[in-house]
């Protein structure tokens, strides 16, 4: 699924997160980065340094959205300021497509700036999908949406969670972000095989990938991307490309963000997995 | 005969908003003195019977483990955007004063807004109502707050199209409104908190550069600044230009003159105003409207 309607019929390869550490590099060296991810809240500014380096950084290179704090499965109305600060940047990046997280994070206006993990009913699926449905038409672009890691689930849930990722994104007619850290780090914590997700997850809608690294604690899995990525995390995303075929994938390093080149080889070392699935469907 | 048993009840949507503001409670609830989740709810009941009414355990984690990461996170993370956005304050404090300080804070006035950045939106509002929190060093703390204020707004308000100041020319004075830049504040400080300020982002810079030796060097520096504080007003504008924030300090005349076009007054009244404070002399406020124009800080007439 190279190209789809969820990611603008675009062919964008293997991008890095655009980190505040890299800055200097980029726009001295001027790397071959396919794509570059931004994360559209620390742009969502009216000026300064933000948004002169991000101004520098689209003269030379794709960029794409990637939000924090939308909060589609909050139960709470859209917060209007917050889509009108989006659209604008929504203009001056010229995204092909816009991701943001299937999560909740605020209740009666107060913000906890985490992204908490829905109950998977179809109560929630109902408002969740209405919201991104309403974010899409205001904000013009296509959207996906990004299973995120959990730590805890709840009594309530009426399915499992890639059911109601499917729930959610066939209602909402919407694109998937599928993030295979998070499925494997969700997997562990809730004692599910990874597999299965990956596996069911309607694949003509998977717009990207998100890979990264985690950190294990002695009870639990923590998303810390702040890691290279592991190879359980390299095998299920192996699994993901053979089901979706070759797909914008990005590598997402937000903590004790090493070099640039390190973070670089890092992500372009899914080649190996989609050159497999080009040797695999050339072979006769 | 047997009754065929009822499907499983499906959660209403007025449920589903009902549980995530029972969530949300429970993950904004500051941590207790041991740093894990509270023993106890708001109601008096035990946290752990009241997380297992909504959140499953597994076979490592109970109920309550598993919404205490939530908890854990939660005030992690916004500890450490507001550590970030208040070095001033926090080396003014102390780092416990401050720790407590900022808990009361961000507990009365959680965020409401999608990002961090305006997390001490109305941190002035509430030490001003509560000065019990920065006792003794009350006034040198709450200008720190309002100078650090001043500064995240300088870093990424609007920058609007400056005002050339030959579009006055011909104009009536009578009439003419100057608005300011929206990044740039003014400040009077009782403390002169900007260079000491100055010095403590300076060393943050170099925190991850200098030996220890180097940043012993600065705590001491640092610590001896804070000694000799002494009350010595002094008037500020933090404002932005070239994509830097300054701490630019003014002349009481210049304050008073950029203070009145921000109250919106005419530029005749403001000049009349200075005037009444015997600090008229027409080459000088000419000289000040000169350099005020060339850093941009006149954006349109009103």
């Amino acid at each position: 699924m190279p190209a789809n309607a969820f990611n603008g019929m675009t062919d964008y390869g293997i991008g890095i997160g655009l980190r505040v550490p890299h800055y200097s590099h980029i726009l001295s060296e001027k790397p071959t980065v396919d794509w570059f991810e931004i994360i559209s809240e620390n742009f969502m500014v009216d000026g300064g340094r933000p948004l002169k380096v991000l101004d520098q950084i689209l003269e030379q290179y794709r960029v794409v959205q990637h939000g924090v704090s939308t909060y589609f499965g909050s139960a709470e109305p859209l917060n209007r300021e917050h889509l009108i600060k989006l659209k604008r940047l929504v203009k001056r990046t010229n995204t092909p497509w816009l991701s943001d997280h299937l999560c909740w994070g605020s209740v009666d206006g107060r913000y906890t700036h985490d992204l908490l993990p829905m109950p998977y009913t179809f109560a929630a699926a109902k408002v969740t999908a209405r919201k991104i449905r309403e974010a899409r038409d205001f904000l013009e672009v296509p959207i996906a949406v990004e299973n995120v890691s959990s730590y805890a689930e709840f009594h309530v849930s009426e399915m499992t969670e890639w059911e109601f990722l499917s729930e959610v994104v066939e209602r909402a007619d919407c694109g998937i972000l599928l993030d295979v850290n998070n499925i494997y780090v969700s997997s562990r914590n809730h004692s599910y095989n990874p597999y299965d997700y990956v596996n069911a997850v309607p694949a003509e809608r998977v717009a990207q990938f998100h890979i990264a690294g985690h950190s294990k604690y002695q009870k639990y899995i923590l998303d810390t991307h702040d890691h290279p990525v592991l190879d359980p995390v390299w095998k299920l995303y192996q699994r993901a490309v053979e089901r979706v075929g070759k797909t914008a994938t990005l590598l997402e390093w937000d903590a004790r963000i090493p070099s640039f080149d390190e973070v670089h080889n890092e992500a372009l070392k899914a080649n190996r997995f989609i050159k497999d699935l080009e040797n695999k469907t050339l072979a006769p | 005969m047997k009754t065929k048993p009822s499907p499983p009840k499906r959660q209403t949507a007025r449920e589903f908003l009902e549980l995530q503001r029972l969530m949300a409670g429970a993950v904004m609830r500051p941590l207790a003195a041991t740093g894990g989740m509270q023993r106890k709810w708001r109601d008096g009941r035990l946290m752990g019977q009241v997380a297992s009414q909504f959140i499953k355990p597994n076979d490592r984690l109970t109920s309550f483990e598993r919404l205490e990461i939530y908890n854990r996170q939660y005030w992690y993370r916004i500890m450490d955007s507001f550590y970030e956005d208040y070095p001033g304050l926090r080396a003014l404090l102390g780092e416990r004063r401050f720790e407590r300080l900022a808990c009361a804070y961000l507990t009365q006035y959680p965020s409401q807004s999608f990002t961090l950045r305006n997390l001490g939106r109305r941190l002035v509002e509430f030490l001003q109502a509560e000065p019990h929190w920065i006792m003794p060093l009350h006034p040198p703390a709450l200008d720190m707050a309002r100078l650090e204020w001043a500064h995240i707004e300088a870093f990424d308000n609007e920058a609007k199209p400056p005002l050339e100041l030959d579009s006055l020319l011909g104009a009536d004075p009578a009439q003419i409104r100057l608005q300011l830049q929206p990044h740039l504040t003014l400040l009077q400080l009782r403390y002169q908190l900007d260079e000491f300020l100055i010095q403590i982002k300076q060393n943050e810079g170099l925190r991850s550069q200098a030996s220890n030796a180097m940043e012993l060097r600065q705590a001491r520096k640092q610590s001896r600044f804070k000694r000799h504080l002494q009350p010595k007003s002094v008037f500020l504008a933090v404002h932005r230009h070239n994509h830097t924030v300054y701490y630019k300090r003014l002349q009481p005349g210049q304050f008073r003159l950029l203070s009145a076009f921000q109250a919106k007054s005419t530029v005749a009244e403001a000049c009349e105003q200075l005037a009444q404070s015997a600090q008229a002399d027409l080459g000088r406020v000419k000289s000040w409207f000169e350099s005020w124009a060339a850093l941009g800080w006149f954006c349109k007439l009103v």
